[in-house]
């Protein structure tokens, strides 16, 4: 049998783990710990820092002041994972169940922008997004919009940045859990009569598709609440024409897992970054991210910023909690793999 | 797990006898034309928007920018191409990037591997929590992960503190890495044809060589799988990097520290280069296996 050290067997496993389990110990669990005891720190970066329960009031303080920013972030990353999510669908959908031989070829242009620097790819997008730039400039051009309108500098700009930035993260799970879809399943609900065509998978096909492009729409479109009610329209039409009775009782069932594990994979980055706000966005759109960001290295005010990603983890955590109880999957830690 | 390719995912071509209602002929036939084209033209524009991004980065790399900001197109130039390093600073920060990503990698890499194969071959005691504890870093934003990293090197001594520098940021690179290299790397091992090395034993081979002549070359390609990704990710680190650099300027920082002046058109020939290199590199690996797989 293929073991490394015959007489003690039972060390060889640890003997392997040690250095890289170490370098977590060291590297990732004690500076989480640290951040901990630094959030109760009072002091300056030159006098020095005491450690004190009585320090608590960081933590008032960061939630007083910065409340709106976690709520931003909250919201900003949670549109941003809706949207992935519509986006990579079909997608992931498309590529697993048609890609045929270009399946890889398909996986790889997907992957492809994560070759170039995440900094360059975002100010791309104010080059895109600019006021009379390649979208806007030939629509302005019409006339089909004012000349003031814009986007950059706008929340639709940080929400658009993010859903790109983070894109990949929903489409390889999602991959993943579909391409494990067994169609002999498929095929056989459709000989059971759950037709490519029924009127209950179109209509919930259109209610969900419809209910998703609603949520688009009042996201995206939110001063014009005519653009938001036709997105909803023109997704449930969709929906009513892609989504089969079939897709909506076994496909999309199955695919949970990768759904699952790609919105964590992108609500976790996303609520957490601040690189999107800072170039798209403008001081109203400032992230909890940017917060910390500022407080840490600009100000170095380290124990209130220690208490406000302290408590930006522990908000994870909570609302990845009550996520895991709401979708419950066991699979977390395996389907996630890319 | 039934191999699912697109002749039989294409449930309109062959298969019109699953439509079961009467009448709907005709909104048969343009659902079919829709499942049929629609996914596909759909999939084309997703890729697209994809790329999009990368194409401006490409294109305004031959950009001539009247003033500082290289924001809008004025007109084709090679001259930042045969002059790619021509600002202060950018070759300095570069090198940097590159050698950190290497050693990154390469640290990384080992310590991972190492990793995987223990979680992959042994059940032991704490399995479940090794396993959790490579997937926590992955779980958490890469502020907070920067953040505890500086609060931990601040707290270290009194004022002036622990210094900042490459070695801290390589520290941190690894650090982050190693979740990555473990998944991957686990991923490959996981359908690993175990009796190969048995048979090697009983052809007496003992333990060092039959890891070397069976058990490596196989998981090779999961290895080196695992290096581009860390080394990726590594090059293209801002957060993490930013938070424990100090005054140290890897390519990252430099395109962040410049965005606000306007970043110089090198730049772009930079990222042009790094995705050309990145995408060469996968290519020739895919392709190598490939041959060495049917060969």
């Amino acid at each position: 049998m293929g073991t490394l050290l015959k007489r003690h067997r039972w060390i060889a496993p640890y003997a392997l783990l040690a250095p890289g389990i170490l370098w977590l110990l060291v590297f990732y669990v004690y500076p989480a710990f640290q951040m901990f005891v630094a959030s109760f720190w009072s002091g300056s970066l030159e006098k020095g820092f005491t450690f004190s329960l009585a320090n608590y009031t960081n933590y008032t303080e960061a939630i007083d002041q910065f409340a709106p920013q976690y709520l931003r972030s909250i919201v900003y990353a949670g549109a941003a994972t809706v949207l992935t999510f519509l986006i990579a669908y079909p997608l992931a959908y498309t590529i697993a169940f048609k890609g045929g031989r270009y399946k890889n070829v398909l996986l790889f242009l997907v992957v492809a922008p994560f070759f170039t620097s995440f900094l360059l790819r975002t100010i791309s997008w104010k080059i895109i997004l600019g006021d009379t730039g390649i979208l806007l400039g030939p629509i302005k051009e019409l006339g089909l919009l004012p000349e003031d309108f814009r986007l950059l500098a706008t929340p639709i700009a940080v929400i658009s940045g993010i859903t790109y930035n983070f894109l990949p993260f929903m489409t390889l799970p999602v991959y993943v859990a579909v391409e494990k879809v067994d169609f002999r399943l498929v095929e056989a609900a459709r000989d059971l009569y759950a037709g490519p065509w029924r009127p209950g998978g179109g209509i919930a096909g259109a209610l969900v598709a419809g209910g998703l492009a609603a949520v688009l729409g009042i996201v995206f479109a939110w001063p014009w609440p005519i653009l938001a009610a036709g997105a909803a329209l023109i997704g449930g039409a969709v929906g009513w024409f892609l989504v089969s009775e079939s897709f909506i009782r076994v496909t999309f069932p199955l695919s949970l897992p990768g759904v699952f594990a790609g919105s964590l994979l992108t609500f976790i980055p996303a609520i957490g970054d601040y690189v999107n706000a800072e170039f798209l966005g403008n001081p109203d759109t400032r992230m909890i991210g940017n917060v910390i960001q500022n407080k840490f290295l600009t100000q170095n005010d380290y124990p209130v910023a220690s208490a406000l990603s302290f408590t930006l983890m522990a908000a994870i955590l909570v609302l990845v909690t009550v996520y895991a109880r709401i979708l419950g999957t066991e699979e977390l830690t395996t389907t996630g793999r890319v | 797990m039934a191999p699912v390719d697109g002749a039989v995912a294409a449930p309109g071509a062959g298969r019109a006898s699953a439509r079961r209602r009467p009448g709907g002929a005709a909104v048969g036939r343009l659902a079919r034309l829709a499942d049929r084209y629609l996914l596909l033209v759909y999939t084309g524009l997703a890729v697209i928007y994809l790329l999009l991004p990368v194409a401006v980065i490409i294109l305004f790399s031959f950009n001539d920018p009247a003033g500082k900001s290289n924001f809008v197109w004025q007109g084709f130039t090679l001259k930042y191409w045969l002059n790619p390093l021509g600002v202060a600073g950018l070759g300095d920060a570069v090198w940097l990037s590159l050698a950190l990503a290497f050693l990154s990698t390469i640290i990384a890499t080992i310590l991972g591997t190492l990793v995987a194969l223990a979680l992959v071959r042994y059940s032991f005691r704490g399995r479940g929590a090794a396993n959790s504890l490579i997937f926590l870093p992955m779980a958490t934003p890469e502020i907070v992960l920067g953040a505890s990293l500086l609060t931990m090197f601040v707290s270290i001594g009194s004022p002036p503190f622990f210094p900042l520098n490459f070695f801290t940021i390589l520290l941190a690179h690894i650090m982050f890495n190693i979740s990555y290299v473990v998944v991957t790397v686990r991923a490959r091992l996981a359908g690993f044809p175990r009796h190969l090395e048995e048979a090697a034993m009983d052809l007496f081979a003992n333990e060092w060589q039959t890891f070397w002549k069976v058990t490596f070359p196989l998981i090779l390609p999961g290895i080196i799988a695992a290096a581009l990704l860390a080394f990726s990710l590594s090059i293209d680190d801002f957060v993490i990097t930013n938070f424990t650099a100090g005054k140290t300027q890897t390519f990252p920082m430099f395109i962040y520290a410049k965005a606000r002046i306007g970043i110089p058109v090198q730049v772009n020939v930079i990222g042009t280069l790094i995705f050309v290199i990145a995408v060469g590199s996968v290519a020739v690996t895919t392709l190598a296996q490939r041959r060495s797989r049917s060969g």
